[in-house]
């Protein structure tokens, strides 16, 4: 997932960086990376939780629906400048270290370069150039963040775990962390395995280690792509985008409550539908 | 939504199954679209859900043609008649039968993986 998320971020922040002060910050010493990172430290700290959760997060990391827009969509957003942020000074480390020899050289820079830097808390601070969408939208938020936590969305967050999966022979395919994601979104094993199995168009049962042993062959990311179904259609409120809800059955018909804002909705039952018949010829309808 | 309201709690009301699901979220007249794993790489469609005043071979005609597959209608004692085509055609049933102005976009649920 982190692989997939990297080539996301790299050539914004090569293009962010250009343009502004900030690339001759690059070569700057430790030292007087210490300064300005004192005052980005708290901007930071708070970010680096929340781009440590984005990479775990498996349900989001693709193109997608739903539980895209909601759990990401912001984060994405804010995501952007911190990262830059930290990109720069991982770059800024290793190219200090790597050019131990050169850095005489760079000092001249860096002194015409410091001034700028150290004020450089906005990527247009020092230039004529107009603000991009994307910069205020973060500096809204940064700003959001500090003074009213709870309305930049930064609530708990529910964080899903991308699927683990292991080949079983040649023609089953084994869920490990089937139960831990059932817990993650609250819901029954078994409601969520009648899903997977149905969508699978499969059967399968959960095995001694409470693993889900499914016929055919499946990668992760099918298991993701149901399962991000799966939330949309299940979990999530429609109104809040909250994940916190509870899913009854009331009159053989499934009701999805939030907890959050109180709405409720049915949800369509699961039904396997056609399953044509695989394998032996001889059992045929 | 209004079956419900004249039902007996917790009576037992053999039709409620049924019922439910002419009232249940999402139980619109989907045309559903699968795809079943077969042995190794090879996998299978099934279309289901198509309206039955359609004539079905002559659309499995149409489908075989299009895409380059085999396929066969399949009668199924519950859901009627379903097509079956070779390998995992769900995007190009989709667009052929929105295309074709067969189904609506909306009301394709495309299932599996
Ligand atoms: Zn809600």
């Amino acid at each position: 997932m982190a692989e997939e998320e990297h080539p996301e971020v790299l050539p914004e922040v090569k293009e962010e960086a250009a343009p502004g002060e900030i690339h001759p910050f690059d070569p700057t010493k430790k030292k007087k990376k210490k300064k300005v990172r004192v005052a980005e430290e708290e901007d930071l700290e708070a970010v680096d939780k929340v781009t440590e959760k984005v990479d775990s997060l498996a349900l989001t990391s693709t193109a997608g629906d739903g539980i895209d827009s909601s759990f990401a969509g912001m984060k994405k957003k804010k995501k952007k400048k911190p990262v830059e942020g930290e990109f720069e000074e991982e770059n800024g480390e290793t190219i200090a270290e790597v050019n131990g020899g050169e850095a005489a050289e760079d000092e001249d820079e860096e002194e015409e370069a410091e001034g700028i830097v150290l004020e450089a808390r906005f990527p247009w601070e020092g230039t004529d150039r107009d603000y991009k969408y994307e910069e205020l939208l973060g500096r809204v938020f940064n700003i959001l963040r500090e003074n009213n936590p709870e309305l930049a969305g930064e609530k708990r967050r529910t964080i899903m775990r991308p699927p683990q999966v292991l080949r079983e022979g040649t023609k089953k395919t084994v869920f490990v962390n089937f139960m831990d994601l059932c817990k993650t979104m609250h819901r029954q094993p078994e409601h969520v395995m009648a899903f997977l199995l149905a969508e699978l168009g499969t059967s399968g049962s959960l095995d001694g280690q409470q693993r889900l042993v499914v016929k055919g062959r499946f990668a992760p990311k099918n298991f993701e792509g149901i399962l991000r179904r799966y939330v949309n259609e299940y979990v999530m409120c429609n109104g809040c985008k909250s994940p916190d809800t509870i899913l009854s059955k009331e009159n053989r018909l499934f009701f999805l409550r939030c907890e959050q804002c109180g709405c409720s909705r049915s949800v369509a039952q699961i039904k396997a539908g056609f399953v044509a018949r695989v394998g032996r010829r001889k059992t045929t309808t | 939504m209004s079956d419900l309201d004249i039902q007996i709690p917790g009576a037992f009301d053999p039709f409620a199954e049924a019922n439910a699901e002419d009232s249940g979220a999402g139980s619109k007249d989907y045309v559903h679209v699968r795809v079943q794993q077969r042995n190794g790489r090879k996998s299978l469609t099934t279309v289901q859900g198509l309206k039955k005043e359609f004539n079905y071979n002559k659309i499995l005609k149409d489908f075989k043609k299009e895409f380059c597959c085999n396929g066969t209608v399949v009668q199924d004692p519950e859901l009627g008649q379903v097509i079956q085509l070779q390998g995992d055609q769900r995007k190009n049933v989709s667009q052929f039968l929105v295309q074709a102005g067969v189904v609506k976009k909306d009301l394709i649920k495309i299932h599996g993986f």
